[in-house]
């Protein structure tokens, strides 16, 4: 038998169309900030996890959600916000990774066990090689740790040499 | 002209406001940077880790405005405040220096900052470990990135090596202030709300001299004078740098993008 989608079913479907303001290749699905629907009855609840602190984009994502969800007749809805668990890079669908390297941002490897990073010194040419999305040479260099926005890093490919960001396994 | 706010004196209180503008004045003195850093993707850098740092002070600063009850928002309490209701450690809010002394200052906070927001995802305040969560992934980052480039500096030319070293004796002078407790850290202690902040200095020290050798520098001696900006006596520095930060709130009081 075929049931209908219930409306928090329908909604994570709304939500699979909303891009990242910043990474528009990826929806706030495929980014994992997401992280649940709960149908109240008169109103639905969109639980969002930021992804950065002071990430910018994040009362613009609250917005494009809800409009989405109003637009699809699926209204009243409100978005809250839920720091903890904070967002790793880990949440990333496998799919949402693929969508990131065609579009020439290298992927985040995992993200260590605890998450602590012991200082380390890494030289420009990183003992962690970064594969060039464009032309997959493993032969790249970091730039700097920081990039156009908070998650992501400059690299340049020394095989293509072309330069493409990294974004940051967090 | 928008007056300033009044606010309680409750420790925990005290406890959050020291975290959140030390946060605050350390992202409006490395903002400062922006269009002025010696190559464009430090440029980029700075800005970003001041964003962080920023997104870190909105989001304790809220919190700390709840704790205090008189209703104040993260706006009020970062723009409406007069000067020696700030509780930033000193070293925050000294001018921006040189690109060594601005390297030298995030080491050294960066450092610390880590250590403290390790310590504060344990808070007994739930709201205070989540937001420590978060912070603590970005403090790593800022942390590594300001330690490269103190043994690139230290380890560089004659001239970045002469900067990195005054940078150093001048910096220094204010680190006896972090690990300074006080009532207010034995009640955040007791509470479980986060440690006291001088039992974080023997894992600073040891990362700092890590850090420091990589870059062929000495570790600086002890100091015996103890900056006051936790107790919201602050330098000279402090009202230039908040009158530019202030200018637009009391300008036009409630004003919003």
């Amino acid at each position: 038998m075929i049931q209908a989608a219930t409306r928090a079913e329908r909604a994570w479907r709304v939500l699979d169309g909303v891009p990242d303001p910043e990474v528009p290749a990826l929806s706030v699905r495929d980014l994992g900030i997401v992280r649940d629907v709960i149908d109240h009855g008169e109103t639905l609840e969109v639980v969002l996890t930021p992804t950065y602190s002071g990430c910018p984009a994040t009362e613009v994502i609250e917005k494009s959600v809800l409009d989405a969800i109003e637009a699809e007749g699926l209204g009243p809805a409100r978005a809250t916000l839920r720091r903890a668990p904070a967002w790793t890079t880990d949440w990333i669908s496998a799919e949402g990774k693929r969508k990131l390297n065609d579009y020439g941002i290298a992927p985040p490897g995992p993200v260590t066990a605890d998450g602590a990073v012991p200082i380390r010194f890494v030289g420009r040419r990183a003992a962690l090689r970064i594969a060039c999305p464009r032309c997959g040479s493993s032969d790249t260099e970091r730039q700097s740790a920081f990039g156009s926005t908070a998650c992501k890093a400059l690299y340049r490919c020394l095989a293509c040499r072309e330069p493409f960001e990294h974004f940051k396994p967090i | 002209m928008q007056g300033s706010i009044s606010l309680g004196n409750d420790p925990k209180f005290q406890y959050l406001l020291r975290i959140g503008d030390t946060t605050l004045v350390l992202g409006q003195r490395i903002a400062e940077w922006c269009g002025h850093a010696p190559v464009l993707e430090e440029d980029i850098a700075l800005a970003n880790m001041a964003l962080d740092l920023i997104g870190q002070a909105r989001a304790v600063l809220t919190h700390a405005g709840a704790v205090d009850g008189r209703g104040h928002d993260e706006d009020q309490l970062a723009f409406l405040r007069a000067e020696r209701d700030y509780r930033n450690v000193t070293l925050a809010e000294l001018p921006r220096g040189d690109f060594a002394f601005t390297v030298v200052r995030n080491t050294i906070v960066a450092t610390f900052l880590k250590l403290l927001w390790e310590k504060l995802a344990d808070s007994s305040d739930a709201e205070l470990a989540a937001i420590a969560g978060k912070a603590v992934k970005e403090a790593r980052y800022h942390q590594q990135h300001a330690a490269d480039w103190v043994a690139r500096l230290g380890d560089g030319t004659d001239e970045s090596r002469r900067r990195t070293e005054s940078a150093l004796a001048t910096a220094w002078l204010y680190t006896p202030e972090l690990f300074a407790a006080d009532a207010v850290d034995e009640a955040a202690r007791a509470s479980g709300l986060g440690p006291r902040w001088s039992e974080l200095k023997d894992a600073w020290l040891a990362e700092m001299t890590e850090i420091l050798a990589e870059g062929g520098l000495a570790v600086p001696g002890e100091q015996s004078f103890v900056s006051t900006g936790k107790q919201g006596v602050h330098t000279e520095h402090m009202g230039h740098m908040l009158s530019e930060m202030q200018h637009l709130q009391r300008a036009f009081p409630g004003g919003a993008w």
